[in-house]
């Protein structure tokens, strides 16, 4: 599905539910929130039965908006929250520019690049940007931003996830199918460094190479293209925009399970999370969205529920302010994953569990018992301090 | 060998013997366990999901918080017969009854509300907005304040019963569980399960006394998730089970500090005493069984198994 067809009917009714909510008391403090996405024309994929939906993200920050708004009324603060897209064929930065002058705390749903850009705008200086969509590991290391902190986790900290799972189990031989597109590279290779991180072994790769339509041909196709891989415990698929990879399980040479994008999935977020309290947060997100909720959502939830979080403790809507208890020890959020959440003091990652989880149930929430840090458990996945090239945000881990 | 040996003989000669009354969140049951014989003698079938659990005052009458059936059921202890339904607002999950023996107070989990439901003429007398996801309910032991802890708004509600609305709302750390009044009403202690602290205040005037902090060798701070607690008669020490910290904390009331730390089963939640206070219960939600504390000792003495999911737990003399 295009987003850009579908937007302005999204936000006009997200404008209209949100009317009745707003002014019930006269607030002491007003905290402006931008939700900013840059819309992407989204591939074809194979099958189109898990459309793209078109409040991806914006949904989880609605629902954390009302939680947010509840609190600030017993306080006296409220919270605006501003929603701008920028069609696929338009440029994102003028839409940014109009984002940044209405509040100091904006959501960026963007790519990498277009991430970057906004971020170095003159207008978001001083500001807070949270990334609510990229993975990409460059923008926790070489490429972060003193401005930009991250609640989507990236690549690496799900692909590290999957691998204690994987090593957990003693699945310790792979192989790799990886498919055409770039995003689909990137995590193959995310996977690839985190297979070496934890000692595993990827045994034999393929690249997906069928042009065909295998919706009908998946059965007898898919068994010869898998034969010649060496003998494996599991089957990882690389298939990040959800092309190919549904017709891979119970389709190959030998019977394995399959892991990575599809079958057992390394997730911000997953609709199966029932345990610590996520049950209230799936309830509340399927009354208000009529869906169930995905990492984005999750990610834009996070954020402004630690945007809300450090408005009630620090009584401040000042950007600096914010960032600062943000990044103290002082800052922990409850995100219904069992542990508080932080932020990492070197590259302003959220420092947050996975959910290593298939379709039906969670396997386990990452990281995995046994995994030890000297400083969070957690930090056994991701970038940690030593490994990235972040300088921005100074030394202390 | 001697001490092993002696254990049966001091099970079997309790002050005083009665009952200790769990709700399987899981399997939607209650557990009666005879404190005498350490065993589990009765189930009953409640509605879906029962988790918080109360008797009135002469212990003829149990209330059972049936959150997934949106209702508080009415059972005799004695026969396990649901006698009635009450009216409880949607997903109730924990509640206390007023000094008057008539008020139930209930936090509606999903609803942001606390309904105040009379149990003598089965009607909600009132509905007060709090934050959102409300469990834990305590009521001063005058009968005059109420308290509502949200989960996800941080909060404690102060409640005036006579008029239902709010007077007071504190903030506290991350993930408000169960809230207590010390028996002299003095004192409100609220439980912060992501936060990992007990934070107490002054009633008088709401204000901050102190904060209970805790620390186990060996045990990530991050899995130290206080929840349910319960005071000794005597307000002295008061007993905070740890959830996936699989421990339960001696706390010394008065100044604040941890005495002592008993290793119990997985996911420890709530906590009740032997009527003579001898013993200490705690349910355990992940191992799907009861830890039985001797309060003097303050070591686990023994195991019970219940059923999936134990969640609350209420004596009954």
């Amino acid at each position: 599905m295009v987003q850009g067809r579908v937007s302005a009917w999204v936000f006009g009714a997200f404008i209209a539910a949100l009317a009745p909510a707003a002014g019930a008391e006269t607030p002491g403090l007003r905290v402006a929130i931008a939700y900013l996405r840059a819309e992407a024309r989204l591939p074809p994929t194979l099958s189109n039965l898990d459309p793209v939906p078109a409040d991806l993200g914006i949904a989880g920050a609605m629902v954390a908006l009302a939680d947010t708004r509840t609190t600030g009324q017993f306080l006296g603060h409220d919270y605006q929250l501003d929603l701008t897209s920028a069609p696929p064929e338009t440029a994102p930065l003028p839409a940014a520019r109009g984002a940044l002058a209405a509040a100091d705390l904006v959501l960026v749903d963007a790519t990498a690049d277009q991430m970057l850009a906004i971020a170095d705008l003159p207008e978001a200086q001083g500001k807070i940007l949270f990334n609510v969509a990229s993975g990409e590991g460059r923008l926790r290391s070489g490429d972060c931003r003193v401005n930009l902190l991250h609640t989507l986790p990236e690549d690496s900290a799900r692909t590290d996830a999957l691998m204690q799972v994987l090593v957990a189990k003693r699945w310790t031989r792979l192989a790799l199918i990886t498919g055409p597109k770039s995003a689909d590279a990137a995590y193959a290779e995310a996977l690839r460094a985190s297979a070496r991180k934890f000692g595993l072994e990827i045994v034999g790769e393929k690249a997906w190479t069928f042009d065909t339509d295998l919706r009908r041909a998946a059965t007898t196709e898919l068994p010869p293209f898998t034969q010649d891989l060496p003998d494996h415990d599991v089957l990882l698929v690389a298939d990040e925009t959800d092309d190919f990879g549904r017709y891979v399980e119970h389709n190959t040479w030998l019977p394995r399970p399959i892991a990575g994008s599809e079958g057992l999935e390394p997730l911000g977020w997953s609709p199966v999370l029932e345990q610590w309290g996520a049950v209230q947060l799936q309830n509340r997100f399927k009354a208000a969205a009529g869906r169930p909720m995905q990492s984005r959502d999750y990610a834009a939830w996070v954020a402004i529920r630690a945007i809300g979080e450090a408005v009630t403790r620090t009584g401040s809507a000042d950007p600096a302010v914010l960032r600062a208890y943000m990044l103290s020890d002082a800052f922990q959020l409850d995100g219904f994953k069992g542990r508080a959440l932080t932020f990492r003091g070197w590259n302003g990652q959220m420092r947050q569990p996975i959910a290593v989880a298939n379709g039906r149930a969670l396997v386990t929430l990452a990281p995995v018992e046994g995994f030890l840090h000297q400083r969070n458990e957690t930090d056994s996945l991701g970038l940690d301090a030593p490994e990235s090239d972040c300088h921005a945000f100074g030394a202390t881990p | 060998m001697t001490r092993l040996a002696l254990l049966p003989l001091i099970f079997a000669l309790p002050l005083q013997a009665g009952e200790i009354w769990v709700t399987n969140e899981k399997d939607d049951t209650v557990s009666v366990i005879d404190t005498a014989t350490l065993t589990v003698t009765k189930t009953y079938p409640t509605g879906e999901r029962p988790r918080g659990i109360t008797f009135s005052k002469d212990f003829k009458r149990v209330y059972i918080c049936a959150s997934d059936s949106d209702t508080v059921q009415v059972m005799d202890p004695d026969t396990g017969e649901i006698l009635h339904d009450l009216p409880s607002g949607e997903d109730p999950e924990q509640f206390v009854l007023a000094p008057d023996d008539r008020h139930l107070f209930i936090a509606n989990e999903d609803d942001a509300v606390t309904t105040v439901v009379d149990t003598q003429t089965r009607q909600v007398v009132a509905q007060i907005n709090v934050g959102i996801e409300p469990e834990g309910m305590a009521i001063s032991p005058d009968g005059k304040i109420a308290i509502t802890t949200s989960e996800t708004t941080n909060m404690a509600h102060w409640i005036d019963t006579s008029t239902h609305s709010l007077f007071a709302n504190t903030l506290v750390d991350s993930r408000p569980r169960h809230a207590e009044f010390t028996a002299d009403a003095a004192q409100l202690w609220v439980s912060s399960e992501i936060g990992g602290t007990l934070t107490v205040f002054r009633t008088a005037d709401q204000s901050e006394i102190g904060k209970v902090r805790f620390e186990i060798p060996g045990v990530n701070q991050d899995l130290i998730q206080p929840v349910g607690f319960r005071f000794t008669p005597d307000g002295k020490t008061a007993f905070v089970a740890l959830g996936p910290a699989n421990h339960v904390a001696v706390v010394n009331a008065e100044t604040l500090a941890v005495e002592d730390y008993i290793l119990v089963g997985r996911r420890v939640w709530h906590l009740a005493f032997s009527p003579d206070f001898s013993q200490l219960f705690t349910t355990n939600g992940v191992s799907g069984d009861v830890t039985v504390i001797d309060v003097a000792d303050r070591a686990a003495v023994t195991t019970i198994k219940v059923g999936r999911f134990p969640w609350g737990a209420a004596m009954r003399p």
